[in-house]
Order: C-alpha cells, then sequence, then structure tokens
C-alpha cells in the first residue's frame, strides 16, 4: 500500500521502526567494503548462510554471503529476469532461485547491487541443504578458486560421537584450508574474541526476537527478516552486537510505549519457511487488514535455536556441533518438538507455511508437520505455494483467496 | 525357463518377485533407494536388498505427504508403501543422499508402518581422510543397526562372504557390459536392462549362477540377436526405469552401448578389496567408485569421467536421462554438458517423470539428436 498522502500519517511513523536507517547504513557500508577489498588488501571469501563465519573474521577475510544477495535480488524483484538468464545457461527451472540467480548475477555482473565481489575462496556448509553444495560446485569451476565443504551429518534421531569427531575434525581442517588461504597462522585469541563476540551476538538476536512474545508485538516476523541480516553477515563482529543492543533497546522501549507494528494487533501467527521476499510488505498488510500479526518465525530463530551448544571458550569443538543441529538440519519430528515450543511461546493462533519451491529440505515434509501441528495442538495451519524469489510460481488471487478462509478459520 | 528369462521375469514385476521369495526363502526383504546401500551388510545378515523404482501408477495417497515439485521416484515410492504394495517388505535401509530422499526418509519412518528403519548418514563428500574414518563409523553403525533389526549377529565369516559374493555378481556385470559394448548384437540394450535390474532386486543367492549362465551363453553366442548398426550412444543420469527407452532409440538409429546410470554402472562399478577390514573395504569402493551428484569429490570429476568414458566406448554421442525436480544431477548438468561439447560429444537432455513423453514425441526427439550424430 502506498503512501498516497504527501503529509506523513504520525501513526505510521510512530510505528516504524527507527534503527532500520542504522542497519541499511551498515550494510552499505559492508558491501562497499566487501566490493573494494582487493584495493584494500583484504580477501573475500563466499560462505553459506549457515556456516561458521567466525573463522573467517577471525582471520580478516570478508565474508560474503550469496544467499544474502539472492534474498537482495529478491527483495528488488529482480528475480524472474535472473532467473530467465540462468535458464538461459540450461539451469532447470525447478532449482533453487538464490542459486539460480545468483549464477545468473556473476556471469552478468546483474542484480541490484552489480554483482558480488569475486571470491578468493569458497566455503560451502551443508547443514541448510544439499544444494549449496552443487551450487558452489558451480561457483568454484566458474571463479576457479578453492572450494572448502564442511560436511555437517544430517540429524534423522540423534547426533552421534561419529558424527561429533567427523565435524570438530572437518574444523581443524577448516583452519589449516583458511591459513593456507590467507598465508597467515590462526590467532587463537583472536578466535576467541570473535567467538564471544559471536555468541554475545546470537544472545541479543534472540533477546530481539523474544520481545515479540509481548502482546501487541512490537514486530514482526517481516521485521525480523530484515534485521536478521547482520546474524547472518557480521556474526562474530563488535558492529552486531552493538546493533542488536540498539535494536533490542528499540523493541523494549515500543514495549513500554504500547507501541505495536500491526495496529489493533488481535491474532497472532507462527511463518514457517523463508520469506516470500517479492511479497513481504503485500502478504504484511494482507496479514494486518484481518487485524493479525505474523510475530515470528522458524528461519529467523534458525541461527540463535542452537546456540546453546556452544562453548564460547570451546568455539573449536563446539561450533560445528551447534552448526550441525539447526533447524532445517534435523528430522520431521525434532522439527516438530521445535515447533511445538514456538507456538507455544509466542502464543499464536495459526500456523502459516510457505511451501517453496526452491527450498526441498525445509518445504518437504511440511504437509506432515502440519498433520501434526493439527492433530497434537489443534493449532490452525495454511499452507501457500510460492517461492523465495522466482515471482513466476506466486499466485496472488489463489493466495488471497486462501489467506481471507484461513482467517475467517481463526475467528470463528 | 533359461537365465535371461528368469531375470526378466523378476525385473518386470519386481514386486511380485519380492512377495515370492519373501514368501519362499522368509528371508527379510530390504527396501531401499540408492546404490550407496551397503548392500553386502544386508545380505550377510541373511536379507534381500531390494531396489525400488518407485510406481508408475498415478498418485494419490503420496500428495497428502510430498508437494507436486518433489522428484517422481520419491513420490512413486512412498505411493507404493502407503498403498500396501510392499507389503512384503521387512524394512528399509536409507543412505543419506540428496535433499528429498532426506525427507523421504523422515516421512517414510513415520507413515510406511515397516517394521525396522535404518538411515545411514553417510558423508556427503568423499575425498577426505576423516570423511572416509567418518563413512567407515557409520557403516559400522550401520551394521549394528541391522544385526538388531534382523536379530542376527553379521559375522567376519559372513561378511567376508557377502563381499565375494557381491565382487562376483559385479565383476560379472562388468563383463555382460564389457562384451556387449565389444559387439552390441550379443543382447539388446532393453534386455541388458533387464538384467541390472534383476540384479538389484533378487536373492543374491540365487542370482550369481543366473548371472553366470547368460554370460556364458554370450559368450559362446547362444543368445545372438539380429545385428544392429545404430549409432554408440551413453546414457547418463539416475535411475532408468523405462525400457522404451532403449527399444525407440534403437528403432530411431542409435543404441545405448554404456551408461552412467544408478540402475546401471554405478550398481556394479569397482570391487570390494577382499583382503582387509570389510567395513574398511566397503568403504573404499564407495570412495573409489565414480560419484553420484549427491556427493562430493572434486570439481570437475564426473564431467572429466564422461568425456573419458564416451572416448573409451567409442560414443558418438550422450543421452542425459534425468527425473524432473532432480537436484544434483541438474545442477551438474551445463558443466557436463559442457565439458561435452567441448570435447566434440554431442549430446541432448530428456527430462522425465513418472510416464514417458509420448512415443511420437520421444521418436521424433531421438531421431533429431540422431541426424545430429550422422
Amino acid at each position: 500500500m502506498a503512501d498516497q498522502s504527501t503529509a506523513k500519517d504520525p501513526e505510521k511513523e510512530r510505528r516504524k521502526i527507527k534503527s532500520v536507517s542504522k542497519m541499511k547504513e551498515i550494510m552499505t557500508t559492508y558491501y562497499i567494503e566487501a566490493k573494494t577489498a582487493r584495493e584494500n588488501g583484504k580477501k573475500v571469501a563466499w560462505i553459506t548462510s549457515g556456516g561458521p563465519v567466525e573463522f573467517l573474521i577471525a582471520m580478516d577475510v570478508i565474508p560474503v554471503y550469496p544467499e544474502n544477495h539472492g534474498a537482495m535480488v529478491g527483495a528488488s524483484k529482480m528475480g524472474v529476469g535472473l532467473c530467465e538468464k540462468a535458464e538461459e545457461m540450461g539451469y532447470s527451472r525447478d532449482l533453487c532461485s538464490y542459486a539460480r540467480s545468483d549464477i545468473a548475477c556473476s556471469v552478468t555482473d546483474g542484480g541490484p547491487i552489480g554483482g558480488l565481489p569475486r571470491p578468493d575462496f569458497l566455503v560451502c556448509c551443508n547443514n541448510i541443504c544439499g544444494t549449496v553444495l552443487k551450487w558452489y560446485e558451480v561457483t568454484a569451476r566458474f571463479y576457479h578458486v578453492p572450494l572448502f565443504i564442511l560436511d555437517t551429518p544430517f540429524i534423522h534421531a540423534r547426533f552421534s560421537e561419529a558424527s561429533r569427531k567427523y565435524v570438530v575434525q572437518q574444523t581443524y581442517e577448516y583452519i589449516a584450508f583458511l591459513e593456507k588461504q590467507c598465508g597467515k597462522k590462526m590467532d587463537f585469541e583472536r578466535m576467541n574474541e570473535v567467538s564471544r563476540l559471536a555468541v554475545h551476538g546470537l544472545r541479543l538476536w534472540q533477546e530481539v526476537l523474544d520481545t515479540t512474545a509481548h502482546k501487541p508485538a512490537p514486530m514482526t516476523a517481516f521485521d525480523a527478516f530484515f534485521h536478521l541480516a547482520l546474524i547472518v553477515t557480521l556474526r562474530g563482529t563488535k558492529i552486531a552486537v552493538d546493533y542488536y543492543q540498539q535494536l533490542l533497546a528499540e523493541m523494549r522501549q515500543r514495549i513500554k510505549d504500547g507501541i505495536s507494528m500491526v495496529p489493533n494487533e488481535k491474532y497472532r501467527l507462527l511463518w514457517d519457511n523463508l520469506p516470500v521476499w517479492y511479497r513481504t510488505k503485500w502478504l504484511s498488510d494482507k496479514f494486518a487488514d484481518h487485524q493479525a500479526c505474523l510475530v515470528a518465525d522458524t528461519y529467523t530463530s534458525a541461527w540463535s535455536g542452537v546456540m546453546d551448544l556452544i562453548d564460547e571458550n570451546n568455539f573449536i569443538e563446539t561450533g560445528a556441533i551447534a552448526y550441525s543441529s539447526v533447524y532445517i538440519n534435523v528430522s520431521l519430528d525434532i522439527m516438530f518438538e521445535t515447533l511445538k515450543k514456538l507456538i507455544k511461546k509466542y502464543d499464536v493462533d495459526g500456523l502459516v507455511m510457505h511451501s517453496n519451491r526452491s527450498c526441498k529440505p525445509y518445504s518437504l515434509g511440511q504437509y506432515d508437520l502440519q498433520q501434526m501441528v493439527m492433530r497434537e495442538l489443534k493449532v490452525p495451519t495454511l499452507i501457500i505455494e510460492a517461492d523465495m524469489v522466482d515471482e513466476r510460481s506466486f499466485s496472488e488471487s489463489q493466495i488471497e483467496t486462501r489467506i481471507d478462509a484461513f482467517m475467517e478459520t481463526i475467528k470463528k | 525357463m533359461d537365465a535371461f528369462e528368469i531375470l526378466k521375469a523378476a525385473a518386470a514385476d519386481p514386486y511380485a518377485y519380492g512377495a515370492s521369495i519373501q514368501a519362499k526363502t522368509g528371508k527379510p526383504v530390504v527396501g531401499n533407494f540408492c546404490t550407496y546401500t551397503p548392500e553386502e551388510l544386508i545380505y550377510a545378515a541373511g536379507g534381500v536388498p531390494f531396489r525400488l523404482f518407485g510406481t508408475k501408477e498415478d498418485i494419490s495417497l503420496a500428495d497428502k505427504h510430498l508437494q507436486s515439485y518433489c522428484c517422481s521416484l520419491v513420490r512413486g515410492g512412498l505411493e507404493d508403501a502407503l498403498r500396501g504394495n510392499l507389503s512384503f517388505l521387512a524394512g528399509a535401509v536409507f543412505p543419506h543422499t540428496c535433499d528429498s530422499i532426506q525427507r523421504l526418509s523422515d516421512i517414510w519412518r513415520l507413515n510406511a508402518g515397516f517394521p525396522f528403519h535404518i538411515d545411514v548418514v553417510l558423508p556427503v563428500k568423499l575425498d577426505t581422510k576423516s570423511a572416509r574414518t567418518y563413512m567407515i563409523d557409520v557403516l559400522a553403525g550401520c551394521k549394528t543397526d541391522l544385526e538388531t533389526a534382523l536379530g542376527v549377529q553379521i559375522t567376519p565369516e559372513r561378511l567376508r562372504h557377502a563381499i565375494t559374493v557381491y565382487n562376483d555378481i559385479r565383476r560379472t556385470l562388468g563383463d555382460i557390459y564389457r562384451m556387449r559394448s565389444a559387439d552390441p548384437s550379443i543382447i539388446s540394450a532393453r534386455d541388458l536392462y533387464h538384467v541390472v535390474k534383476a540384479s538389484m532386486i533378487m536373492d543374491r543367492d540365487e542370482l550369481p549362477p543366473l548371472l553366470h549362465t547368460l554370460r556364458d551363453e554370450l559368450k559362446a553366442g547362444v543368445k545372438a540377436m539380429p545385428s544392429n548398426t545404430g549409432r554408440r550412444v551413453i546414457l547418463s543420469g539416475g535411475i532408468c526405469n523405462h525400457p522404451d527407452i532403449y527399444t525407440v532409440l534403437e528403432e530411431s538409429g542409435a543404441q545405448v552401448i554404456w551408461d552412467d546410470l544408478c540402475t546401471g554402472t554405478r550398481y556394479f562399478e569397482e570391487q570390494i578389496e577382499e583382503n582387509i577390514d570389510p567395513i574398511e573395504a566397503i568403504s573404499d569402493r564407495y570412495i573409489t567408485r565414480m560419484v553420484c551428484p549427491a556427493k562430493h569429490l572434486d570439481v570437475t570429476a564426473r564431467g572429466e569421467n564422461l568425456v573419458h568414458l564416451a572416448k573409451a566406448q567409442k560414443a558418438s554421442g550422450v543421452i542425459f536421462l534425468f527425473l524432473k525436480f532432480c537436484d544434483p544431477h541438474s545442477f551438474d548438468y551445463p558443466y557436463l554438458k559442457k565439458f561435452l561439447d567441448d570435447a566434440g560429444v554431442p549430446n541432448i537432455l530428456l527430462e522425465v517423470e513418472a510416464q514417458l513423453p509420448s512415443d511420437a514425441q520421444l521418436r521424433t526427439r531421438f531421431e533429431t539428436f540422431v541426424d545430429m550424430l550422422n
């Protein structure tokens, strides 16, 4: 809904999160630094969103996240053109739209920021999907750069001792890889400092997310998607810690001042899966029209959800275990336990699941989770079939009808 | 019935065969979807490893569990399980491969209701020492799980025997493939497809003598087919569950003389070392064998291998045969195509679901391709 009036609506202004401008400033600085890394003698590594970035920060390497970039592509509605370009190159339309749009950007220097800075090397952690493995292989061939794979075994029942040994061993291999790429030794004291900052940042981020347990919620899951960028991109830096302190203070103040994101919040919902980046505003308004607020989601807490498994004084031996245990690297029954906790904690009236064509590990199994939620928790659920970046898979009228019908059920 | 007829009958109706072997021998039949299934362990535990290919019938029950953007193997496999078509199975073993199989394993475990379910979370990269160590640990864990599930002890003797039997099966299949590549007239590609498919489901005590007999017959020229002079092509992809592909291709002027398929060479390539620790030896076979695209070896290993195969097998072209929605294969396609293009090997991509495109459509595509080869 575009602001039609020239004079600003004071009520709307009051609801805006003031930290947004700070966030934009940080991200702009970050991307400028990343794009000028080579001139400043810094190395650039591309890393997956679930990868252990702390080691890169400690080695003074600038981490770049193709997935974060994919989200930017989606949010700036440039997904379709880039995806089509990748399809022309032979990549099937059924492949992940982050991967397709990023691959196209590498070739065309296209997208919202004219392409990502060229990597010196790549770090791929498969705790989020098998897709990143293939995507990073593509990238390694395209740029002719070394690729390190951190293989985090999927947890069907429990994290085995064999898996623990394997991921810890790989952490040491990771350090050796970085030392070779950077031509210098790891400074373990610095690494400890980075680990502490990472854990501190994760705690603050979780506290930010916790604020939406308050009724009415001071922000929505759509805001969380936006503010998530730093916990992914600058985890382990003081910048992220400072920012989340500021954001947390703002959220607490909003609660104190009785400022909610959705006016007259009456219904509270939980979101599952990645956002529909090109339609966050539309969806947010759509639900707000029903006085419904998406107060939390399963996605933005994926990073902080495992922080209790990290011993900040022994990050090397515990970090990879935590990263192996993230929300989508576990079985449906374990996911359901997390869903249950979120549904209780945020006291939601319904669950909205984005069945995301791009993300099979997140989406396949949602139908079973939906059944479990309805059967065991008697919470209404809605499944929206869409895609996170590729707008061709979004049917507005169909989704609108389904949301309206779903909200009618909740209101009964 | 002669050896080939017995193999063909099993391949033509796998579920009837599975049910009959279960009834006849009482052996536990163990379902699986992948060539990374440690079949030697299942066989050593007294079981019959039974490869599943997914139904070609309409999907209805699996629709309640899986979205339409999931491959027909995963959807079709679940459909069969939920419909009760696999009631002869004692359980299933799920090695970790792709994102879809990973979730199928969960859904299967929660809904299919078989007595046992074993996940084998193999490493994804196969090119490091720590991955090998981990794989050995995982396979040892799988052995223990099978012992518990089937109430048997897999003694070192049984395991060594299993390895000998599997080496023999794989060697014989390799022999037949090589004989056919040298002289494609000895057996049609379609018939050979049935032989491999049967080898993936039959009682491995019953299978070896049949394969030996067939190999010896082929060697003696007993089973000679009309000579076929079609252009030589390689089929590359995941699974092929469509015997008609071989026939239509032959009628279009080409013939499959080698493959890079899960239901082909990936099933039988590489032997298992018999004089070292059996679990380590099984791991080493997976590490030595060319990877499936869901595993990581080297970023260009599969491309180099495919070009090498085309040259070694004197193939004029390559047909990529993928299941729609198969991420690992689709990601590799552009680069594999480029490797082949650069080496001057013509290639086409055929993406299929449970059903093949219409006969006429398939024929046109193949004929156009064969024209490219001439």
